[in-house]
């Protein structure tokens, strides 16, 4: 195979060409301003109207609850700030979990440091939060829950109904983190008791730098970017109108094919997931066996380390991610895997592959043959792997 | 953001492997860090006949470990002494600056194999008499 296989569709998505053919208007002939009177400025505002109805129709939502930003940490910034700041006379307690993205970790930790208190639940070895833990960590003075829907790292999918439910009952606003949930998952807003949801195009086929923030009608929050009066006075700057189509059209397409991309992409995981656990030793899924998105495979390969996996898989045209330090920046490896009870050691050699809409059997067949060599040549260079048995 | 020498060593590293008879072995690094290396050194009149290694880690780990053992094979116990991280990443044209711990730990797991070897023949290498292999390596 003398292409390149792209498995980290968690990462980033390829786009569309429905996409991207449905864009280029805005950017050309259709370029006005949506807030001008004359005719492209409404031609303009006519598409952004029609795309927040549809993006809001298939959430659940109405028109005046979708807001457009510049992706998914924006939304997730803005969501936790702006409503911790329009509810600080109600209290300053904010719950979340450890295993978040640094979007929502890192805003809690400025809010931390502004005068908020912050709980970080623990999760199971499944990446799963306990919703005893949730509901005993609520006191009177907290405001905010965020929970993500689901992990960009190991895909585990929370009890979000339940915690939507939680707090609701106890009258806490409830954000969730759905970036890697929207385009797998059907969701209504409604029916889970969300207050504010995030997502972001990129993940499901769309434009990058382009997202929206769903804010449930009533809820208390100040506006993140302060200037004209774009987005209902709640996000200033002249509208993304192009990105704002691709996002919408992304998330109709998405929509349009959920089974088929979920059957499709969930035949492909369980293929890899069993293909790679069957033919290498010492190697363990991490993440929930059933509760887990439809493209994420994460796999610990014990007694190797993850850059070097990755090198090697890019070696033979191979694009895949992993929790290593190495590859995080940072001298600690995934906050997520650590969370989970994981060691550093086995930690520092996780490998995740995110499949996507255009991944084929063929191409899990390639990447597994490739990783059985791999791994053995690593495992044959490394000095943990001495006294271990192959079999085990 | 690796140099074409770290790859070149990354994709056929020289000297993998053990020496049964080892006169000298050193290990150094750990799993919490991502980096372990094994150094195995074998030593007649004083020069290094053999060295091979073993590596958990990232690529310029492995790459630094490769390099290291080649700037020392056939060399005089002086001369490997007086290997630094700075020649093993100049040897490999650079690191990126997150990576240098990885020469750091190359020049270390040479000098632990020498105070191996020390001990078991009683003998004093000038330079390693302050040496402590189990000293947490630098990031
Ligand atoms: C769970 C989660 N939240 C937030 C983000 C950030 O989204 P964006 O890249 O659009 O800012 C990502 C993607 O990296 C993500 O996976």
């Amino acid at each position: 195979m003398n292409k390149n296989i792209y498995m980290d569709n968690a990462a980033t998505t390829p786009m569309k060409k429905e996409v991207l053919d449905a864009m280029i208007p805005y950017y050309t002939e259709k370029f006005g301003n949506p807030s001008s009177i004359y005719a492209q400025g409404r031609e303009a505002k006519k598409a952004l109207d029609e795309s927040r109805d549809k993006v809001a129709r298939i959430l659940g939502a109405t028109d005046k609850e979708i807001f457009f930003t510049s992706g998914g940490s924006e939304s997730d910034n803005w969501a936790i700030k702006g409503a911790c700041y329009a509810n600080k006379n109600k209290g300053n307690h904010i719950i979340t979990t450890k295993i978040e993205h640094h979007a929502v970790l890192h805003a809690c930790e400025y809010l931390e440091r502004n005068g908020f208190d912050v709980t970080y639940l623990d999760v199971d070895e499944y990446g799963m939060i306990d919703i005893d833990d949730l509901k005993n960590a609520i006191t009177d003075k907290t405001i905010l829950i965020t929970i993500m829907f689901a992990n960009n790292e190991v895909g585990t999918i929370q009890p979000i109904k339940e915690i939507g439910k939680i707090a609701k009952d106890n009258d806490i606003l409830f954000h969730t983190d759905a970036v890697q949930a929207v385009g797998n998952i059907r969701i209504d807003v409604e029916e889970l008791n969300i207050d504010l949801l995030s997502l972001s195009a990129h993940k499901f086929y769309g434009p990058k730098g382009i997202g929206a923030l769903y804010i449930k009608k009533g809820t208390k929050i100040h506006p993140y970017i302060h200037g004209g009066a774009q987005e209902r006075n709640k996000r200033a700057g002249t509208e993304n109108v192009a990105s704002v189509v691709g996002l919408t059209k992304a998330l109709e397409l998405a929509y349009e094919n959920l089974d088929e991309h979920n059957n499709k992409l969930k035949r492909l995981r369980d293929k890899l997931i069993n293909d790679i656990t069957k033919n290498i030793s010492h190697t363990k899924l991490n993440g929930h066996p059933e509760k887990r998105l439809p493209g994420n495979v994460n796999i610990s390969m014990k007694y190797i380390e993850g850059e070097s996996l990755l090198l090697s898989l890019d070696m033979v045209n191979i694009a895949a991610s992993s929790g290593s330090a190495c590859t995080s920046g940072s001298l600690d490896p995934s906050h997520v895997l650590l969370a989970m009870g994981l060691s550093h050691g086995v930690a520092h050699g996780s490998l995740r592959l995110s499949l996507g809409d255009f991944n084929t059997e063929e191409e899990v067949d390639y990447v597994v043959e490739n990783l059985i060599d791999i791994v053995a040549r690593l495992r044959k260079m490394s000095p943990l792997f001495e006294n271990v048995k192959e079999e085990e | 953001m690796y140099t074409e020498k770290v790859m070149e060593h990354f994709r056929n590293p020289r000297n993998v492997g053990e020496i049964e008879d080892a006169d000298g072995v050193g290990e150094v690094g750990n799993a919490k860090c991502g980096d372990i290396m094994k150094i195995y050194l074998k030593i007649e009149n004083g020069i290094i006949k053999d060295v091979k290694f073993k590596t958990f880690g990232c690529g310029s780990a492995i790459a630094s470990s490769s390099m290291a053992t080649e700037l020392i094979k056939g060399k005089s116990i002086e001369e490997a002494m007086e290997l630094t991280n700075k020649a093993v990443a100049e040897a490999l044209d650079g690191l990126p600056a997150v990576k240098m711990h990885c020469s750091v730990l190359a020049e270390q797991a040479v000098k632990s194999a020498l105070l191996d070897y020390s001990k078991k023949n009683n003998i004093v290498i000038e330079g390693l008499e302050d040496f402590n292999p189990d000293e947490d390596h630098h990031h």
